[in-house]
């Protein structure tokens, strides 16, 4: 028997197996939570159905009613309700689930359906899957090897159509292994509203174009690569230069902005190759932006910064530097934004062990968001620091006070978190009149005036957490190797604090733990909103933190893909 | 048997010497008078009528007219539109041409009955591309139903308004396919919806409630609320009310258009008697019963089984000429009345380059959409084009059938149904025909074979 | 876009057949109306459409390319289109598009050498009953046997002498 469905919820039966699921799920869906797969190329859950590429019949029944009195019809042999079983296959992506609907996804009708749309495709597809860089993750290759005959019985000649056509400065296309599918297409309008792509001609001759004249050229261009079931786009970038399979997939964070996309680092012997969007529905659906797959090429820049010599030598440079300006108040430092939320805490303990947090700062960074995956707030972490009281206010874009306080000759010292003070509105001279500490990744005016330099990772080589726009908690793990001479930001901080504990004549602090483990405690016990999270329990879509205590705040952010701000947000010159 | 009389009632004026087109032929005529008297009569009544006619739309499918008006969503606030489907592109169609060249009042009388009855706000005439003298035609004649106060607003001094606007096609048989339709005169490319959700009655033009009826079938309405809805159902037979308009084509004495009576003609006394019979010496092969996508029959077959005559089931044992043609029986043979274009082929016809014809036809009329249909309609016409200009195989038969087979059931409209069912049926029919191809070919061709492909 | 300012009227005209907000019906009517005007649709069809209805220009390519009627590039000055579907071809519609092709010396989709006219050989015209047929420019043709085909080439070629 059916059990009774919860309001909202139906219960359907797919292959035997019984599942309540939400109205409106269709069966590709509902088979996905039984642990089934409807094979499917032209269905995509973020963009509207079409329902043409076939590849999603199944066999489909629904319990059977007396047409006039609407009573059950009881099966003699099995006492359950009748099921009339449609006589022909129907769409999994466009049925929706409807109370008691039966589903057969290997009955002999759907294996037969399969096995031949799965033909329909391959007799015009050029079967180049050994030069193709889908090869390994492409739906045509796999459920060819479910559904396909392994011979062709196609001995006509094959539509010829145009070749490694450039539709824009990242996406290349090729026509011959189009399936027509129409998913980039959807998403160029629907998602990325620029629309530009279309079929032209008219049925097996139909070719997926770009408007003669035009590029695809948005900075979601890289969506339709990964959204295309086949190798007939390709991103100009990864082509030919790794098979996808010897890749190593990290989960992470789009740094770029306060969203905070979920991607997939994908890596191989150390080396970064590609970045792609990963799901969440809370977040980013399944997309990202063009700009944040290409922040990985910053790991191997020339400008990266190294050093040769022993952090703790560099430590100790710093140290002595915090100890000739004991002088209450002689220190700065300058946190940022970039930095994850372990960071931007031992930040605020190396403020608190250098008598600066009067005169801790942040820098921000603020952009014109495009109303989709990149907001106002080009910082990913603001949310961080406010969370672990690294700042108790929305930071400015030029540090005015730090500058005033210099040019009174208050501050000799400036610890910089990353940040190029050169570019946040201090002068040469006063950047003249102060020593630096600088922990980064490249070279940048503030670094080349630093006396203290301490290189750390970027993104791609730590581990570590963001807060974004919606205070939605999310980690980001170490893709690859940070480079030889670089440390891990939080050993540096760690062994900051632990220094400038040192010079103060209080008792030093016990030795700050750098390792996220140990770490995530002294969090908890410090932040109360952080307080029955560690990193290792915090889900991969990331969890959402209290805001209350800060909605008063005047973020910088208009509206985004899954983000409306509290208040309007405050107009912004940019 | 001698075959019945014509009983023309759409075709009432076609071909009539003297009988033109303009407004003052047809109010000479009686013209609108069944318009002004609709007028005054509650629009449920005039449903009703329809409703008790039994009519079968006139466009191929047969569904009841009445029914499809029933499903139309009279609730949502939405306007309701009507679009007539002149977009008669069917193989072997040529009945609505007549209509609107000739007699494009008795079209526009239908289809305004119909919009009062339906309280329609706006209907939009489909026209095919190919038939411009005909969108002039028409756009004359609203003009000049509209100057008289039949077309436009407050029709005849009532509350009541609908205008009608002629919209031109450009070149596509799949506009014919009500969704496809409905794209094309949104003004994009005639991809059919999927349906659900896209059902014309409820998410039709600009997703508002939608009545597609073929010009013909809108012609019938008009005669149907002049006559009444039970004085229809006693022309015809029981379930295939009505008149139907045959178009025969091909191979016979006098290929032309003929209005009988829905099931009391025989195909063989439509062919023999009606047309002629076939050309000087010739003997009829096979006959493609109702449009080019019905399946074809094959002179000398023979069709057994019960059916149903009044309350009683008795047997039948049909050739090919005993069959009624009518919707009922034309499905019971396992082909259709479709949209009443018979196609004539006889012994000059070789049946391989005749389906390669078809499958020409229907590769180049796929909108592409889905896999099964784009791909399968070219493939089959790739094989069957092959066979005529290139090596013809003994196993293209059996390959030609397991693509067809694998196409219909699988598509989001019927289209997928009409370009299989010709070589599904022809290989049926004649499969020893494709097997012998290979040796055939190197024959010469009888007298008077005309080239196919 | 060079269109006369009848064409423009009309196109204007038609518009308002549509909803307000429906303007995107239009871009059927529009393409006839600029290639009854000018002839063919030139490149710049997509875009001065797609501007006029507030669309994008690959969705009036999508169009153009998906409707045979709509040519990209110029023709004859008289268009032939002869019936290749098969009620036509059963009572030779072939010979026909032959004969024509050998009277114009040309071959089906080109320009004849003396711009005369272009031939096309197009599916079903929706006159089984009179073919084969042939549509030459708006005007259908009936029962056009080899004969009949020469016979109206013989009229084209005369008409143009007389240019």
């Amino acid at each position: 028997m059916i059990a009774p469905p919860k309001p909202d919820l139906v219960t359907v039966n797919i292959d035997g197996k019984e599942i309540a699921v939400p109205k409106g799920t269709n069966v590709i869906e509902a088979a996905r939570l039984v642990n089934v797969d409807v094979p499917h190329y032209c269905y995509h859950p973020k963009l509207t159905i079409v329902g043409n590429c076939r590849m999603c019949l199944i066999e489909m029944g629904l319990p059977a009613v007396d047409p006039a009195t609407k009573a059950p019809i009881i099966d003699p042999a099995t006492g359950k309700q009748k099921i009339n079983w449609i006589p022909r296959p129907q769409i999994g992506c466009g049925t929706n689930v409807s109370p008691g609907l039966h589903v057969k996804t290997t009955s002999p009708m759907v294996k037969e359906a399969r096995e031949g749309v799965m033909e329909f495709l391959l007799i015009n597809h050029p079967l180049d899957c050994p030069i193709c860089d889908q090869a390994g993750e492409c739906k045509l290759q796999e459920q060819s090897t479910g559904y396909g005959r392994g011979y062709s019985r196609f001995i006509e000649q094959k539509n010829v159509k145009p070749k490694r056509t450039q539709l824009g400065p990242r996406v290349t296309l090729d026509d011959e292994r189009c399936i027509l599918c129409s998913r980039c297409i959807r998403f160029s309008k629907e998602v990325a509203k620029d629309d530009v792509l279309g079929f032209v001609d008219r049925g097996s001759y139909s070719t997926l174009t770009c408007f003669p004249g035009k590029q695809l050229a948005n900075n979601y261009s890289l969506n339709t690569v990964d959204i295309c079931p086949v190798g007939a786009l390709t991103s100009t970038d990864f082509r030919f230069k790794m098979r996808v399979w010897f890749l190593k997939q990290t989960n992470s964070i789009d740094p770029e902005s306060s969203v905070g996309a979920n991607t997939v680092v994908w890596s191989r012997e150390g080396q970064i190759y590609r970045v792609t969007p990963r799901r969440n529905d809370e977040v980013n659906d399944t997309w990202m932006a063009d700009s944040g797959r290409e922040l990985f090429k910053a790991v191997n820049a020339p400008d990266r910064l190294a050093t040769t010599a022993s952090i703790d030598t560099l430590v100790a440079q710093a140290a002595a530097l915090f100890k000739a300006n004991s002088t209450p108040g002689a220190i700065a430092v300058v946190g940022s934004g970039r930095s994850s939320v372990e960071e931007q805490f031992l930040t605020k303990q190396l403020a608190a062990a250098l008598n600066a947090t009067a005169s801790t700062h942040l820098v921000s960074r603020v952009g014109q968001g495009d109303k989709l995956l990149i907001s106002a707030d080009r910082n990913p972490n603001v949310r961080g620091a406010l969370v672990t009281g690294l700042i108790s206010a929305l930071p400015s874009q030029k540090l005015t006070a730090l500058a005033a306080a210099i040019d009174a000759g208050k501050i000799k010292v400036v610890v910089s978190v990353g940040e190029d003070l050169a570019a946040v509105g201090l002068t040469a001279a006063q950047l003249a009149k102060v020593s630096f500490v600088y922990l980064g990744t490249h070279v940048n005016p503030t670094s080349a005036a630093a006396q203290v330099v301490l290189p750390t990772l970027s993104v791609f080589e730590k581990n570590g957490t963001f807060i974004n726009q919606q205070f939605r908690l999310q980690k980001f793990a170490k893709a690859v190797p940070g480079p030889s001479g670089a440390t891990d930001d939080l050993i540096v901080l760690a062994k900051l604090v632990t220094a400038a504990s040192a010079r103060l004549s209080s008792a030093p602090l016990a030795a700050i733990p750098s390792d996220l483990g140990s770490l995530w405690k002294l969090l908890a016990a410090e932040v109360p909103v952080l307080g029955p999270i560690t990193y290792a329990n915090l889900p991969e879509t990331g969890l959402l933190l209290d805001a209350t205590p800060f909605v008063a705040l005047p973020f910088v952010e208009g509206e985004t893909l899954h983000f409306k701000p509290v208040a309007p947000a405050v107009a912004v010159t940019v | 048997m001698a075959a019945p009389a014509q009983r023309r009632i759409i075709f009432q004026h076609i071909d009539e010497p003297g009988y033109s087109n303009d407004l003052a032929c047809y109010v000479r005529n009686g013209g609108y008078e069944v318009l002004k008297k609709s007028v005054t009569r509650p629009p449920a009544e005039l449903i009703d009528e329809v409703k008790k006619s039994g009519l079968r739309g006139r466009g191929g499918a047969g569904f009841p007219c009445g029914v499809k008006w029933g499903l139309v969503d009279r609730k949502s606030g939405k306007p309701i539109y009507l679009i007539v489907n002149a977009d008669e592109s069917e193989p072997g169609t040529f009945k609505d041409r007549y209509i609107m060249h000739q007699d494009p009042h008795q079209l526009i009388e239908g289809t305004m009955i119909s919009c009062f009855a339906n309280n329609v706000k706006q209907a939009y005439i489909y026209i095919r591309g190919e038939m411009p003298h005909g969108a002039r035609i028409l756009e004359k004649a609203i003009a000049e139903a509209r100057a008289a106060g039949f077309v436009g607003k407050n029709i005849l001094g009532t509350t009541y308004s609908c205008d009608i606007f002629v919209h031109r096609g450009a070149g596509a048989y799949i506009c014919g396919e009500e969704t496809g339709l409905i794209e094309s005169l949104e003004g994009k490319r005639a991809n059919p919806r999927i349906k659900p959700p896209y059902f014309p009655a409820v998410l039709g033009l600009y997703q508002c409630p939608t009545i597609v009826n073929n010009v013909e079938t809108l012609c019938h309405v008009k005669y149907i609320v002049e006559h009444g809805g039970d004085a229809y159902t006693k022309v015809g037979t029981p379930n295939n009310t009505g008149t139907r308009i045959f178009c025969v084509s091909g191979h016979v004495q006098r290929p032309g258009y003929y209005e009988f009576e829905a099931g009391k003609i025989t195909l063989g006394q439509l062919l023999y008697e009606v047309c002629g019979g076939p050309l000087p010496g010739r003997t009829f092969k096979a006959v493609i019963p109702g449009g080019s996508s019905a399946k074809i029959l094959r002179f000398g077959e023979r069709f057994k089984g019960k059916r149903k005559v009044g309350a009683e089931m008795v047997d039948y044992d049909w050739g090919v000429e005993d069959v009624p043609m009518d919707f009922d029986s034309l499905g019971m043979i396992g082909t259709m009345g479709g949209s009443g274009g018979v196609i004539v082929m006889d012994d000059t016809v070789n049946m391989v380059e005749a389906l390669a014809n078809i499958n020409a036809f229907y590769s180049h009329e796929s909108c592409g959409q889905c896999t099964p249909c784009r791909e399968g309609s070219l493939w089959m016409k790739k094989i069957t084009t092959r066979m005529v200009h290139g090596q013809a195989r003994n196993e293209d038969a059996a390959l030609l059938k397991s693509v067809a087979d694998q196409i219909p059931g699988r598509t989001i409209c019927a289209f997928g149904e009409a370009c299989s069912w010709p070589t599904q049926s022809f290989i049926a029919k004649f499969g020893d025909e494709f097997k012998q191809y290979p040796e055939t070919k190197k024959t010469a061709k009888p007298a008077g074979a005309h080239e196919l492909v | 876009m060079n269109l006369q300012p009848a064409t423009l009227q009309s196109i204007d005209e038609v518009i308002t057949h549509y909803p307000a907000d429906q303007k995107r019906s239009a871009t059927l009517p529009l393409l006839h109306l600029i290639q009854e005007d000018i002839g063919y649709l030139p490149p710049e069809t997509c875009e001065w459409v797609a501007t006029k209805l507030g669309l994008q220009p690959i969705n009036v390519l999508e169009v153009i390319t998906f409707y045979p009627m709509f040519r990209q590039k110029p023709i004859g000055r008289r268009h032939i289109k002869v019936c290749r579907t098969l009620s036509c071809a059963l009572v030779g519609g072939y010979k026909t598009c032959e004969q024509f092709e050998k009277e114009f010396n040309t071959h089906r989709g080109d320009i004849s050498p003396d711009g005369e006219v272009t031939i096309d050989f197009v599916e079903c015209l929706a006159s089984c009953g009179t073919a084969p047929v042939v549509l030459i420019d708006d005007d259908l043709h009936e029962k056009v046997d080899c004969a009949k085909a020469k016979q109206l080439s013989d009229q084209i070629k005369a008409e143009a002498k007389k240019r």
